[in-house]
């Protein structure tokens, strides 16, 4: 029998705070997934919500093309604010 | 726990490749020099993917093949605090196998793949899982040494080139520090115990020293793969120089236990800075890593049993997940008409 499907698992460790990826695990399916993440991934506590998904189903961007696919915002320094220079004198600015 | 530098057994690596292969080698080489992490989808020499797959399989062979010795104690732990301490404790080793197979299989290799070379006895396990646990204190004994030894090996691969194996290593090291303690609190009480107890305290001692010692893997001079793992950043420290660290830290821990190492030749030098060690026994190393450690049989019947009577267990959930999926399908179809 093969593999059952790769699952990414995704935690939020606690409310306010964003999903963060930890790994990945098998699952037969997604609600056996979520269980197997509380024991892999929130023995201690670790996380006050679980998200999982199906690994086949993340598009990724290519490694290979990250120069081409990030360098619009490379000459755009202007998009920080240090790019300005202001006066010391200046205050709450 | 628990990787082991099991490094004398690897395929070579091949030549350099040369041409457009070689540029991309050379780019590689120098991401790994600037401390960049690789990550799965980049390209990586294809040594570089074999030495990681073995190493990381090892690993989390060891882990799953290290819950063995510690759960043969578990029903007869000494009191339900132990107990519940050491259920927790083979429980995170379950788990440090999980992150860890997960973090081979993105280098390409399946699950089932890992779990096979496991079972047919063609992976390595760390050779100190290959001795029986006697004894209560031997839990104890495991703790303390066997999961000091693991953690000096693992701190330095948490920084490893390889992004996936450097984060599970991170998890790993966090979970592991309470095992290491409530190991060194089993010796202290047993050593603080009872003639019998401490007795006990000494004879796991003497039984689990040189095996844990063995654990940095074969002598710096007999390493073949070193230099290249350490360029290639998956290894920072050569396996005599942690071996050291862990003598030179663990040596007085002893002791403050009042227990005697089985070494007559250890010894403080004043000049280094250093204790001295006897010889290693190394033909009895290299017999436990080719099958004839005193539980090395034992340990893989017992992974294979544990394999077969999950098997329906297996097929059954993945039957039901298949017959779930059918019937919300069903209802798609349904919503649709």
């Amino acid at each position: 029998m093969s593999d059952w499907p790769l699952f990414e698992v995704f935690i939020r460790s606690r409310s306010g705070l964003e999903h963060k990826h930890v790994g990945s695990l098998h699952a037969a399916d997604a609600r056996m997934a979520i269980e197997h993440a509380r024991d892999v991934y929130t023995r201690r506590q670790e996380g006050v919500s679980i998200w999982v998904m199906r690994s086949a189903d993340i598009v990724a961007s290519d490694p290979e093309e990250a120069d081409a696919l990030f360098e619009p915002a490379r000459d755009k320094v202007y998009r920080h604010p240090t790019f300005y220079a202001i006066p010391d004198e200046v205050k709450n600015l | 726990m628990y990787t082991q530098a099991l490094d004398t057994h690897g395929k070579e690596a091949p030549p350099a490749a040369l041409g457009e292969a070689g540029s991309l080698a050379g780019r590689f080489q120098a991401r790994v020099d600037a401390d960049e992490k690789i990550e799965p989808k980049d390209w990586m020499p294809e040594a570089y993917r074999q030495t990681l797959i073995r190493q990381i399989s090892q690993h989390a062979h060891s882990e799953i093949v290290g819950m063995l010795p510690e759960g043969n104690w578990i029903t007869r732990a000494p009191s339900l605090k132990r107990k519940a301490v050491l259920i927790a404790k083979v429980q995170d080793e379950g788990g440090h196998g999980m992150y860890l197979y997960s973090a081979a299989e993105t280098l390409g290799i399946s699950r089932e793949e890992l779990i096979a070379q496991l079972l047919s006895g063609a992976a390595k396990y760390s050779s100190i899982f290959n001795y029986p646990t006697l004894t209560w204190a031997d839990v104890g004994a495991i703790g303390w040494l066997v999961d000091g030894a693991a953690i000096m090996n693992q701190i330095p691969i948490c920084r490893c080139s390889y992004g996936p194996y450097a984060r599970a290593m991170v998890r790993i090291c966090k979970e592991e520090s309470f095992h290491q303690r409530q190991g060194f609190e089993i010796m202290l009480r047993l050593a603080q115990g009872s003639r019998e107890q401490r007795a006990m305290a000494q004879d796991a001692l003497d039984r689990w020293w040189w095996p844990s010692i063995m654990m940095f893997g074969p002598s710096d001079a007999d390493s073949k793969h070193t230099a290249q793992s350490m360029r290639w950043k998956i290894k920072r420290f050569s396996n005599d120089e942690l071996r050291q660290k862990f003598i030179d830290i663990t040596v007085p821990q002893a002791h403050f236990l009042g227990l005697t190492l089985p070494d007559n030749e250890l010894r403080w030098d004043e000049a280094a800075q250093h204790y001295e060690i006897g010889p290693i026994d190394w033909e009895e190393f290299h017999a436990v890593l080719k099958g004839n450690g005193p539980c090395n049989r034992e340990r893989l019947e017992a992974r294979r049993a544990a394999h077969e009577a999950g098997q329906w267990v297996r097929e059954a959930a993945a039957a039901h997940a298949a017959k779930a999926a059918a019937r919300a399908h069903g209802r798609d179809q349904g919503d649709r008409a």
